[in-house]
């Protein structure tokens, strides 16, 4: 079933189509990636998402509904990439009041608090300010804040900055937790290591346009250059095959790319034929974050210029 | 509606609980009357003693010039410069003052006081006055004319105003609106700046503090602007009430516990001529005059101006507050065109209180960015007849709409400006985020 459906939306801006006719569903409890270089267009995309920005064309389905920034609110957690919090206020009193513009009770909001800051041992922060917090406690309080009042739809713009790895491991187990309770997460970043971790299908979007769509696996596999890595007991002095050529060559280990027309077996049958033992063999598949370059690149998207629209 | 209260509820309870909102509510009344106090005490308790040796060869005094518990004239006979002189060295006295023979009271009243050191003003003044009060009594002595004759001749014939209307048009009474209305109208003008200015400094906290996503995610753009609006107003309410509690029981505490204090301002006051025309007033019929003015519509007005100019206002100021970035110096500008009209209305004003019917008064009081501050200026000098009923529904109702034309634009301009990051906007392009479709 899917949380999130979004029907050609577009937002013009005066300079800039910033979101220009992109659609997608996100399934319930997945973790999703929303990827793109800076300035393609996934704030613009969030903040229509979460009803900040009404879309000028197309439409946002929530839950099978049409969304509704009034009454869904609740159903949203949404930690934007610009963020903060009252630095003079107290921490407790901080949390309950954003809970409650969120639509909780004063009591369900305290409950709710006193469960999550025993879970990521912030008991003693209640009292305290947010300025006698370092970068990183605040950023953990706002995924709290984030979380707390367990929406169906989370949305994380860029979770991790400012996160020692401990902490990083933290919250990262929480989302998942988070998913497995059946929420489903919006992760938006271009930092690929996380999202090749952590997520389950992903979105990647440039110049306001939607430029790849599937899950880790299926646009590894879309983008793999038949590449594979081989290791062999020893080297014979030379090699030369029909179906494949050497890419690269370290100590025993071979690099090779497998040609049109051929599979891996020919590989393999030529080294089993020279009396060579083959101790390792796989496929060396992209990462996303060369996938992500060689899309991105030389669409002029890191310099991204501004036009009448 | 609710998420309005909340938010108005925090900014309210944030800025109450301050340290600096008790020390400004409280203490400030305080010092203002501690230093009232002060003043009054310095100035009418002067530790300068003069006694003064006065050597009237020419005996225009008869001997008497009439002192005080601070300054003593003592006549003295058979004694040259030379002689007094040295006994000022002496310390005997403080100065002397030497009369010549060839002195004529009627035109040539020359009197020169020779002190030990220089006189300071205030008792410079005094001994100026007792010795012109003693001249004045030998020169009407001199005419045969008796003080109670001059008191008859000087006394005011009894001038009295009124309306077509028959209504009495007391120059007291006049006096009083004009206190009124100047003070109410400078009231609410500088309501207007501090609360103003509060409005859009905390939506710049919000904004720097990059809180205001946050927020805007569970709430409208709309209802954080106005939930600010409403609670920094009530702030506002609230010291004021502080204040006025304050000031009206420090009045009367003050003569309680400091009965001294208070004879010396009593004292003080008498010298004063226009508090003796106050004197004068409470004499003659102060009830009277407090009585024919509406003060139930007053205040009602007051407040609703006060509330009317604050919401029409703070809207403009918090749209200033979403547009401009971590430099408090590009609020100044883009504040001016907002300063600009309440700077007028005041001008406007001070105009207005004196001639409440001139056109230009006219069109202050029903002008929506002018008339909080004007209109009350006018209302004082009576509703019905200076300012007709039509012109107060009118400006009521222009104000109304002006605030709600405010608050339609500042809230277009917020939703915008309040998650904008980078360069200040220029007022054009605000006036273009206002007109575009969201």
């Amino acid at each position: 079933m899917n949380i999130l459906e979004l029907h050609h939306l577009k937002k013009y801006f005066a300079t800039q189509k910033a979101v220009d006719d992109i659609s997608f569903d996100i399934q319930q409890g997945s973790i999703f990636g929303l990827l793109g270089p800076n300035g393609a267009g996934k704030t613009t995309l969030l903040r229509m998402i979460t009803g900040i920005f009404y879309p000028d064309e197309g439409e946002v389905i929530l839950d099978g509904k049409k969304f509704d920034p009034l009454n869904d609110i609740i159903k949203i957690g949404y930690m934007p990439e610009e963020r903060g919090l009252y630095k003079k206020m107290k921490i407790g009193e901080q949390a309950i009041y954003l809970a409650q513009l969120k639509g909780l009770s004063r009591s369900v909001a305290v409950e709710k608090i006193k469960f999550w800051f025993q879970r990521l041992e912030m008991q003693s922060w209640w009292n305290k300010k947010v300025e006698d917090l370092s970068k990183g406690m605040s950023q953990k309080l706002q995924f709290v804040i984030t979380v707390l009042h367990e929406p169906k739809l989370i949305i994380l713009d860029e979770p991790f900055s400012g996160l020692d790895p401990v902490n990083a491991n933290l919250i990262k187990d929480e989302i998942y937790g988070l998913a497995q309770r059946g929420s489903t997460i919006i992760f938006s970043t271009h930092r690929m290591e996380q999202v090749e971790e952590i997520c389950d299908h992903i979105v990647l979007v440039n110049l306001g346009k939607k430029i790849l769509d599937g899950s880790v696996q299926q646009v590894k596999n879309e983008f793999k250059q038949n590449v594979f890595s081989i290791q062999l007991s020893g080297i014979p002095s030379a090699i030369s095959n029909e179906a494949f050529e050497i890419v690269d060559e370290k100590a025993n280990k071979l690099t090779v790319k497998i040609k049109e027309g051929f599979t891996s077996n020919n590989v393999l049958k030529y080294f089993i034929d020279q009396q060579i033992n083959v101790e390792g063999f796989n496929e060396i598949l992209p990462s996303l974050n060369d996938i992500f370059i060689s899309l991105v690149e030389g669409t002029k998207a890191t310099t991204r210029s501004f036009q009448k629209v | 509606m609710n998420k309005i209260l909340l938010i108005a509820r925090r900014e309210f309870l944030t800025r109450v609980q301050k340290k600096t909102f008790l020390i400004t509510t409280i203490l400030l009344p305080l010092l203002f009357f501690g230093f009232y106090a002060l003043m009054i005490y310095f100035s009418v308790s002067s530790d300068e003693k003069y006694n003064i040796a006065v050597a009237d060869v020419a005996n225009i005094f008869k001997g008497k010039i009439e002192g005080d518990e601070n300054i003593n004239f003592q006549f003295v006979k058979n004694e040259t410069a030379q002689t007094l002189k040295q006994q000022v060295e002496n310390g005997k006295y403080n100065g002397y003052a030497i009369i010549p023979d060839t002195t004529n009271i009627l035109n040539q009243t020359n009197v020169s006081v020779v002190t030990e050191k220089s006189v300071g003003l205030m008792s410079r003044g005094k001994i100026e006055d007792k010795i012109n009060a003693a001249i004045e009594q030998q020169r009407l002595l001199k005419f045969n004319i008796s003080s109670t004759q001059l008191d008859s001749a000087k006394k005011e014939g009894d001038i009295q105003f009124s309306t077509i209307g028959g209504k009495s048009d007391s120059g007291e009474q006049a006096d009083i609106s004009y206190a009124i209305g100047y003070v109410s109208g400078f009231l609410i003008y500088i309501v207007l700046f501090i609360y103003g200015a509060m409005v859009m400094r905390g939506v710049m906290e919000e904004k720097v503090s990059r809180i205001a996503e946050v927020i805007i995610s569970s709430v409208k753009p709309f209802q954080l602007m106005m939930g600010k609006i409403f609670g920094i107003g009530a702030v506002g309410l609230m010291q004021f009430i502080i204040w006025i509690i304050l000031m009206v029981g420090l009045n009367f505490l003050l003569p309680v516990i400091f009965p001294h204090l208070a004879a010396q301002m009593h004292s003080s006051n008498a010298q004063n001529q226009t508090m003796q025309a106050a004197e004068t007033i409470k004499n003659t019929g102060l009830i009277n005059n407090i009585s024919g003015i509406n003060f139930p519509l007053i205040i009602f007005c007051f407040i609703f101006y006060f509330i009317g100019g604050y919401l029409l206002y703070s809207a403009l100021f918090a749209c200033v507050g979403s547009a401009v970035n971590e430099d408090p110096q590009d609020a100044q500008s883009l504040m001016l065109p907002i300063t600009m009209p309440i700077i007028f209305g005041i001008v406007i004003m001070t105009k207005a209180v004196n001639e409440p019917t001139s056109g230009l008064a006219v069109f202050g009081s029903l002008f929506p960015l002018f008339s909080p501050i004007v209109m009350m200026a006018r209302i004082s000098h009576g509703v019905g007849d200076v300012v007709p009923l039509w012109q107060l529904l009118t400006s009521m109702a222009l104000l109304i709409l002006g605030f709600i034309g405010t608050t339609w634009f500042a809230a277009k301009v917020y939703r915008t400006g309040i998650l904008m990051y980078g360069k200040k906007p220029s007022w054009k392009e605000m006036w273009k985020w206002a007109f575009r479709r969201s």
